[in-house]
């Protein structure tokens, strides 16, 4: 017992020299925080134009070389998606496309999306730019790993983009890569198509582990004083958990790449069993095709939750600061995120239900699949609760996040028929899965990016959007995006197999004549509608209202740096020093309706804020 | 870094002591340099790659129906018109091993500051690195002299030359990209760039002898993943 009060004690002496040092005030004992425990990061500042902006060490920056590279291919796979829809809506108006077009349209936009947009978007983009400045920290904590990982996803991108170009075009064998018929001739871009996407997969993983390994020790071991993990914005949490997966999921991806590229080039059989081909037999055999969709769904499963955790936790984020009321549930949020990461390891195999597999393996994943909505839902109830009797601002970053919660929920009730073998079997490769993954991967994600697009645009560029071009931009969205995805469930009922090319005189689907012709008209508004932010973005960098500091009134540290947009090494001379969570809204006695993380308690002495 | 005391902190062991840390601000891995804590991240992921090689390894034997090639035959030396079983391998295994054990001792006097010492060791286990990927070439070399190639193999199944040369391919990969960075290490040492702090060409960053200990992690790890290739392949 001495022992501990002598250590009390000593621990009071020192914390009053601390404070003393550092604020220069009158010592409080509440506000005393642990000193530092490393030295302060020693950066590498760049001196010309290519240091500063190309091959830049800047977190910052790499994040938005990241964005913009993910938005250019986004934009690639947004005028494919119109390309297929053309066809599907209008089959025969475009010319040139031929089924080999089509499939090879497929194939790039779902894997351009999951891959190069989403994944690159989420982890790349809005991880590179917040982690470090959510954190408390100067800058990821090997910046030049961290530019390497960049300049990697660029030529990864960039022999992605050669693969248009090469004879045969881009490999057409869906985004699965399923073999046999991915490697065989008569699969569109079977030759160089496909070895250009094997290795640009690849060069992706690498890239990606670079950068994955920074984040996580960036939010493992280079926090600021006081910033304990249940200190730190949701957001961060699901780019964390999201880099997790990502690291022990993009390997199986990897050796899948690395044995099919074999296979394709060396003439091995992994993945490859015996084949007759027009009467004569290949020279491959006795390999096993089962074990490139196990090894992929591997990888493919927790994908999805790469994409969709950060939105989970962006979105937590952009509710509590709009609503002006602390996130519902915080722990219980942390938590979720946590288990979801985890249970997203035992679920792969419900993407194969339809491989032969043995039914009780199936029954198996079933059970798995569909127990990964209990944590789903926790977060969507505790999303709802945070927005209940909240001072609600129905702004653009609002209206994005209603449209997230929406969007989701409806994607994740379709997932509860998908998940289940019985009900998946018949509805399986129709477009009742094309809308459930759309919903709920696609546009549910992408209403997040678009939330957080405007929320923190301020911070990078010192301008806030414009908020009535936001609207037209976002109803555009919201409202067109269901009619593509609501009438597909419909189609998917009727039986409409996906991945079709043409549907010719199919008798008993005349309804879907007239529903693809619709969807297709939406489709191209919607997609139209994403230039509305473009346009939004550029004339704001020209013209937009000065954000200045804190324009939102978040807590967070982010929107309390020395300087905004932030410098090189984020926060000046002096690392702030964190006294709570970022979600002290409308605490009942205090002056404002926020109090930032960095304010001591001994500031907000009588209020009634949470103890974290 | 290492040597480093935690700020106003008390380290307790166990349990309580991981929760505390974990609970704690700034650090959850106390007193740990950057650096090694991704290089152990790094590996779990590596970790991944190659159970993923080995576990398509053992599907792939298993599943195929052509019979598997009898390891103590194929991978048999003649020594004096008398064959040995794995007699190469168990040189290979052996030269590795130590090398993992050099790399150790390297790690100590890094720390000692012993730049001498430390620079030889590390110049010791690069040597041991070489030598192991030598007699790997010459293994690879006598197979394909004896016609396994990856898509096929005079012995049984095609499996077993595909399996083999991608799995230890890679293996080896990993050991010469570990050979290569020991050389340049060992280099840095004996110029004394980690007692001086001199800044790394590329990184721009303060050498430090953690760095040596980094790559030892990175070096074990490599010789841990051979034991378990050594076990499927040779032993299986």
């Amino acid at each position: 017992m001495s022992d501990e009060i002598d250590n009390k004690q000593s621990i009071l002496a020192q914390s009053s020299e601390t404070m003393n040092e550092y604020s220069g005030s009158k010592a409080a004992d509440v506000d005393y925080v642990r000193p530092a425990e490393v030295p302060d990061q020693d950066l590498y500042h760049g001196h010309s134009f290519i240091t500063k902006w190309v091959f830049c060490q800047d977190a910052k920056v790499i994040g938005v070389q990241y964005f913009l590279t993910a938005v250019f291919t986004g934009i690639v796979g947004l005028i494919l998606s119109w390309l297929m829809r053309l066809q599907l809506g209008f089959p025969g108006l475009a010319g040139f496309m031929t089924a080999e077009h089509y499939y090879q349209f497929v194939t790039m936009h779902g894997m351009i999306m999951v891959v190069y947009f989403l994944t690159a978007l989420f982890l790349g983009g809005f991880g590179n730019y917040l982690i470090p400045l959510m954190v408390g920290a100067r800058d990821m904590v090997f910046p030049y790993v961290n530019m390497i990982s960049y300049w990697m996803f660029f030529v990864a991108v960039a022999v992605l983009m050669a693969s248009f170009f090469v004879p045969g075009g881009p490999t057409g064998s869906g985004w699965t890569l399923y073999p046999p018929q991915a490697i065989l001739e008569g699969t569109p871009g079977s030759g160089m198509g496909i070895l250009l996407m094997l290795i640009s997969l690849s060069l992706f993983v690498i890239g990606f582990t670079m950068g994955g390994l920074n984040y996580l020790i960036t939010v493992l071991q280079a926090r600021t004083r006081g910033m304990t993990l249940m200190r730190l914005p949701l957001t961060v949490w699901g780019i964390f958990t999201a880099t997790v997966l990502a690291m022990l999921a993009f390997p199986a991806l990897l050796v899948s790449s690395i044995m099919m590229t074999l296979d394709k080039v060396l003439g091995t059989s992994f993945f490859m069993p015996t084949i007759l081909k027009a009467g004569e037999v290949l020279e491959y055999g006795g390999g096993s095709p089962i074990l490139f969709q196990h090894l992929f769904w591997f990888f493919g499963h927790p994908e999805v939750y790469i994409v969709a955790l950060p939105a989970f936790g962006i979105v937590s984020d952009l509710i509590s600061v709009h609503a002006r009321k602390n996130i519902f549930g915080y722990r219980m949020m942390v938590w979720a995120i946590v288990g979801i990461g985890a249970l997203s390891f035992f679920v792969w195999a419900h993407h194969m239900y339809v491989s032969g597999m043995n039914p009780w393996f199936g029954f198996f994943f079933a059970t798995t699949t569909l127990i990964i909505a209990v944590p789903t839902a926790m977060k969507v109830y505790n999303w709802i609760i945070t927005l209940w009797r909240g001072n609600i601002r129905i702004n653009t970053v609002m209206l994005w996040c209603l449209g997230f919660i929406v969007t989701f929920v409806n994607g994740g009730i379709t997932g509860i028929f998908l998940g289940n073998v019985s009900v998946d079997v018949p509805l399986s490769d129709t477009y009742f899965v094309v809308a459930h993954f759309h919903m709920v991967m696609g546009i549910a994600p992408l209403m997040v990016i678009m939330g957080a697009v405007y929320h923190w645009f301020p911070l990078v560029a010192g301008r806030i959007l414009d908020e009535g071009l936001g609207k037209w931009h976002f109803w555009i969205t919201f409202l067109g995006a269901y009619s593509i995805y609501f009438p597909m469930h419909y189609l998917g009922f009727i039986g409409v197999p996906r991945r079709y090319f043409e549907m010719y005189d199919s008798p008993y689907m005349t309804s879907a004549i007239g529903m693809n012709e619709f969807i297709s008209l939406a489709a191209f508004i919607v997609g139209a509608a994403q230039f509305i932010l473009i346009y939004n973005i550029i004339k704001t960098l020209k013209t937009g209202k000065p954000a200045g500091k804190n324009p939102w009134k978040a807590n967070s540290l982010e929107w309390h740096t020395s300087t905004v947009p932030p410098e090189h090494g984020n926060f000046g001379d002096r690392l702030p020093v964190v006294h709570r969570w970022p979600y002290d809204f409308s605490v009942p006695g205090a002056k404002e309706d926020f109090i930032p993380q960095t304010t001591p308690p001994s500031e907000v002495a009588h209020t009634e804020v949470e103890k974290t | 870094m290492s040597e480093q005391k935690i700020a106003d902190y008390d380290l307790k062991p166990g349990f309580k002591g991981m929760a505390t840390d974990t609970g704690s601000d700034q650090t959850m891995f106390k007193g740990v340099h950057w650096g090694k804590a991704m290089m152990w991240i790094f590996l779990l992921s590596d970790t991944f790659v190659f159970s993923c090689f080995l576990i398509s390894y053992m599907k792939g034997r298993a599943s195929t129906p052509i019979e598997w090639p009898y390891p103590s035959e194929v991978f048999a030396l003649e020594v004096f018109g008398v064959s040995v079983p794995l007699l190469l391998i168990a040189i290979m295994t052996f030269v590795l091993i130590t090398s993992s054990g050099t790399m150790a001792l390297a790690v100590k006097y890094g720390y000692e500051k012993n730049r001498k010492m430390c620079g030889w060791l590390v110049l010791a286990t690069a040597i041991g690195g070489l030598t192991f990927v030598g007699m790997q070439a010459f293994e690879w070399s006598k197979l394909i002299h004896e016609g396994v190639r990856p898509w096929e193999n005079p012995f049984g199944a095609a499996q077993f030359g595909s399996f083999f040369f991608m799995i230890t391919g890679f293996h080896g990969t990993h050991v010469s990209i570990g050979v290569i960075f020991l050389f340049i290490y060992a280099y840095k040492v004996f110029a004394g760039h980690y007692d001086t702090g001199k800044r790394g060409w590329f990184t721009s960053m303060k050498g430090d002898y953690v760095e040596i200990e980094i790559l030892g992690l990175y070096w074990h790890f490599v010789d841990l993943v051979w034991v378990f290739i050594f076990a499927f392949f040779y032993l299986w």
